[in-house]
């Protein structure tokens, strides 16, 4: 049974932050589809199209008919832990200092054998559950957890290593004005974290919600303005080291395209609430975040966007807009490229409409703010890097992913 | 189809260049020394080669044509074999059929590498795609860990214990003893092995090898060759060879061995109870065991209860890896696929450097390796025989 985490100490400002080590991230190209399917949190194995052969490790020809027709699917991803070691003695400095490490070879029912990281509470024999996370590096690896949930599972060494639980951990959301920045604070405070803060551009000037806001157990309310380099620098000066999990909240929703604004007053106020907003956090907070990777139980460990889902293809009922979460997205691939370094994870929400006042005249399906909040929540617990929340932004993911151009013609419609 | 048998095609010239744990020296350096340690032991001037075959792990960005080169031979025939443990029977099985049609006369099959501070663990981690994208990701624990859970699963199905692996290595460690060229100088008892650290359970300290820089060698040519230079030579009986059996098998209890061996025994004309002695390929004791039944010295399950009732000593009812193997030689890279191999012929021309199995007469030599993933791919086997079997 896993033994539950206790909130961590209070950390002696002498002592010598550990670096950030990661494991090796170097993979073959067709093993990247491992990534794909596990920054959003699939179990995806190549299926040989020709004979359903499933196949791991990843290959260019199928083992049984030699074909090449080896797309990435779903797979049942149950199995038998055949056998299990302790690995005391390693080569690579990240596993050195996190020594013993268990892994075992899992014989999953649909077929192949796969050497796995190991959940604490499986012993060889018994059933699992295999699935597909990202490390420290950013890659694919494949983690045997006990058949059923057991309790405190995710507080799991090997697991913890593998997810951005906000468990113990200490948040920032960027904005407390709106509703989804309100209903994150609430989540991410039902989740454990030990302080919320809350970020508010003029806290002095009241805002619907203030008061339920102030009432959430370990939320603090901190002034921090995204258009204002100043408030963010000083904001990240006090708390960037006391922050594990940074959670921009802002948004900015105003409906047109691109002919019919007339002038650049709307388009720089999306820009500099949206895009340069995100570029202060991320100077201001990038480089104290890589720092501290590996900072023990509340390292940190995740840097969250919250992207419209028409960031992927433009709709251009709100198509200035859209180009500015397009903007947003392309600067979280970099992010994500030098948070990295530090095992910092980058975590893009996706999602269609909101139920806020921004959307009203768009039919439903929409997305309540609290919906939003618990599937971040939930992404961070699962260490995910893209999460699509709601029936519009996985309908635009699965159609993009067949047709691009199609999806391209019909949101114009 | 019947194969055809080996008729006139001897090993001799048998070497061991001095193991050193680690080496300033590249492995060039390590193969020219055991190649022209043949050349002088044979009698023969370099111009006389004119086939060599090349196993390395670390010769890199060479290949056997870069050290033909590097070495100023100009062979006629030329082959690289980066088989790892299996790297000294195919060796020799290729170069025996060279010989013994006619494309070359006289081959040296050399296995060589260093080992310097750092380079286990970079070979480890682009060992292969596989290990790339499936294994060193995964604790990085190497080889120990791999052979870790193979262990694990052979001890849960057959009921092999600790003691029996720790048998096995104890007795090669008393063979060790007599070996000069063994880097373990000192005994090796049974508590010893229990109460070693653990490495990645249940692999111990004392299972596993210890990589070191060396290089072995022989010479392959006809007997009347090797007659005219005067020189003690093994002949060969039979070989088998093969990669990637058993594919079905969710984990590893069994090697290629357990496919051919039968064509292994007909092809030479004699049974496991005419063999005096075995080199099995000793990465882990668990795969000698594996091979104790693959290679029909007992059934598959038996292994432990084999090594029980045998004694594994030189001197013992089963004489097994007479020099002490490379749990307690050391094991340099490709070179390890070739210790057996070699320590065989010297066992059967009468040239033992330690511990001699009194009377051998036919002696089999197994080889094992490469784990490109979860299982050792390549194996093979060679029945030899001393000059009057």
């Amino acid at each position: 049974m896993t033994e539950p985490l206790s909130r961590p100490k209070r950390k002696n400002p002498l002592k010598k932050t550990r670096l950030p080590l990661l494991p090796q991230g170097v993979r073959s190209r067709t093993a990247l589809g491992l990534t794909a399917a596990a920054a959003e949190g699939r179990f995806q194995l190549q299926i040989c199209a020709d004979c359903n052969t499933v196949i791991y490790p990843p290959r260019d020809a199928c083992p049984r008919c030699l074909s090449a027709r080896l797309p990435f699917r779903d797979v049942d991803n149950r199995g038998t832990l055949l056998a299990e070691t302790t690995i005391r003695t390693s080569t690579d400095v990240y596993f050195r200092e996190r020594m013993p490490w268990r892994i075992g070879t899992v014989r999953l029912d649909a077929g192949p054998s796969v050497v796995a990281h190991l959940h604490g509470d499986l012993h060889e024999g018994q059933r699992t559950r295999l699935n597909l996370k990202l490390d420290k590096s950013g890659q694919a690896i494949a983690i045997a957890l006990p058949a059923e949930d057991t309790p405190n599972m995710q507080d799991d060494r090997q697991w913890r290593e593998l997810t951005c639980d906000p468990k113990f951990r200490r948040v920032l959301i960027t904005d407390g004005r709106s509703a989804v920045g309100q209903a994150m604070a609430e989540a991410c405070s039902e989740a454990g974290a030990s302080i919320v803060f809350v970020g508010v551009a003029d806290p002095w000037k009241p805002f619907a919600g203030e008061d339920s806001l102030r009432k959430l157990e370990r939320v603090e309310i901190v002034a921090l303005d995204l258009t204002d380099t100043i408030s963010v620098n000083e904001c990240a000066g006090e708390f960037a080291p006391r922050v594990d999990i940074l959670i921009n909240t802002a948004e900015h929703v105003r409906a047109g395209g691109i002919v019919e604004r007339k002038g650049l007053t709307i388009a720089r106020e999306e820009l500099e609430v949206r895009y340069f907003g995100l570029t202060r956090l991320a100077q201001a907070f990038g480089p104290v975040l890589r720092a501290r990777g590996a900072d023990g139980i509340n390292s940190a460990a995740a840097f969250v966007n919250l992207l419209s889902i028409y960031a992927l293809s433009n709709w251009p009922a709100y198509g200035a807009f859209s180009a500015t979460e397009a903007a947003c997205l392309s600067a979280a691939q970099s992010l994500r490229a030098e948070l990295r370094q530090g095992g910092v994870k980058v975590l893009n929400v996706f999602f269609g409409p909101l139920e806020t006042e921004w959307y009203q005249a768009v039919p439903p399906p929409k997305v309540a703010p609290s919906a939003l909040a618990r599937a971040t929540v939930r992404a961070l617990q699962q260490g995910l890097e893209d999460m699509f929340v709601g029936d519009v932004a996985e309908d635009i993911r699965m159609r993009l992913a067949v047709n691009p151009k199609a999806v391209e013609r019909e949101l114009a419609s | 189809m019947t194969r055809q048998p080996y008729d006139g095609v001897v090993i001799a010239a048998p070497v061991t260049i001095p193991y050193r744990r680690y080496s300033t020296n590249t492995a060039h350096w390590w193969v020219g020394r055991a190649v022209h340690e043949v050349i002088h032991k044979a009698g023969l001037k370099p111009g006389d080669i004119d086939g060599l075959s090349l196993s390395s792990f670390t010769v890199g960005p060479d290949t056997a044509i870069g050290v033909s080169q590097h070495l100023g031979l100009s062979p006629r025939w030329l082959d690289h074999v980066p088989l790892g443990g299996a790297s000294g029977v195919v060796a020799l099985r290729r170069a025996a059929r060279a010989v013994q049609c006619g494309d070359a006369e006289f081959v040296i099959c050399v296995a060589g590498d260093t080992n310097q501070v750092d380079s286990f663990r970079r070979m480890l981690s682009t060992f292969s795609r596989f290990a790339q994208d499936a294994v060193y990701p995964y604790g990085s624990g190497g080889p120990n860990a791999s052979f870790a859970l193979i262990t694990r699963n052979y001890m849960n199905r057959y009921g092999a214990t600790r003691e029996d692996f720790g048998k096995i290595c104890v007795a090669q460690r008393a063979n060790a003893l007599r070996f000069p060229h063994a880097l373990m100088k000192k005994p090796l008892t049974l508590d010893e092995y229990m109460s070693a650290r653990a490495i990645s359970d249940p692999i111990h300290l004392f299972d596993c090898v210890m990589p070191c820089a060396g290089a072995e060698a022989f010479l392959v040519c006809r007997d009347h060759g090797a007659r005219s230079l005067g020189l003690g030579a093994a002949r060969l009986l039979s070989t088998i060879e093969r990669h990637n059996a058993f594919p079905e098998d969710p984990i590893q209890y069994r090697g290629g061995w357990a496919l051919d061996i039968a064509e292994l025994y007909a092809m030479a004309g004699v049974g496991a109870g005419d063999v005096d002695f075995v080199q099995t390929y000793d990465d882990y004791p668990v795969i000698c065991m594996m091979q104790i039944e693959d290679l029909g010295f007992c059934d598959k399950g038996e292994g432990p209860e084999f090594v029980r009732s045998h004694t594994l000593t030189a001197d013992g009812t089963f004489p097994h890896n007479t020099s002490g193997g490379q749990l307690s030689v050391g094991q340099a890279g490709a070179a390890g696929g070739f210790l057996g191999l070699v320590e065989a012929v010297r066992q059967l021309t009468g040239a033992a450097l330690g511990s001699t199995v009194a009377e051998a007469r036919v002696g089999l030599v197994s080889g094992f390796g490469m784990v490109t993933y979860d299982r050792g791919l390549a194996s093979g086997a060679a029945l030899l025989a001393g000059g009057q079997a």
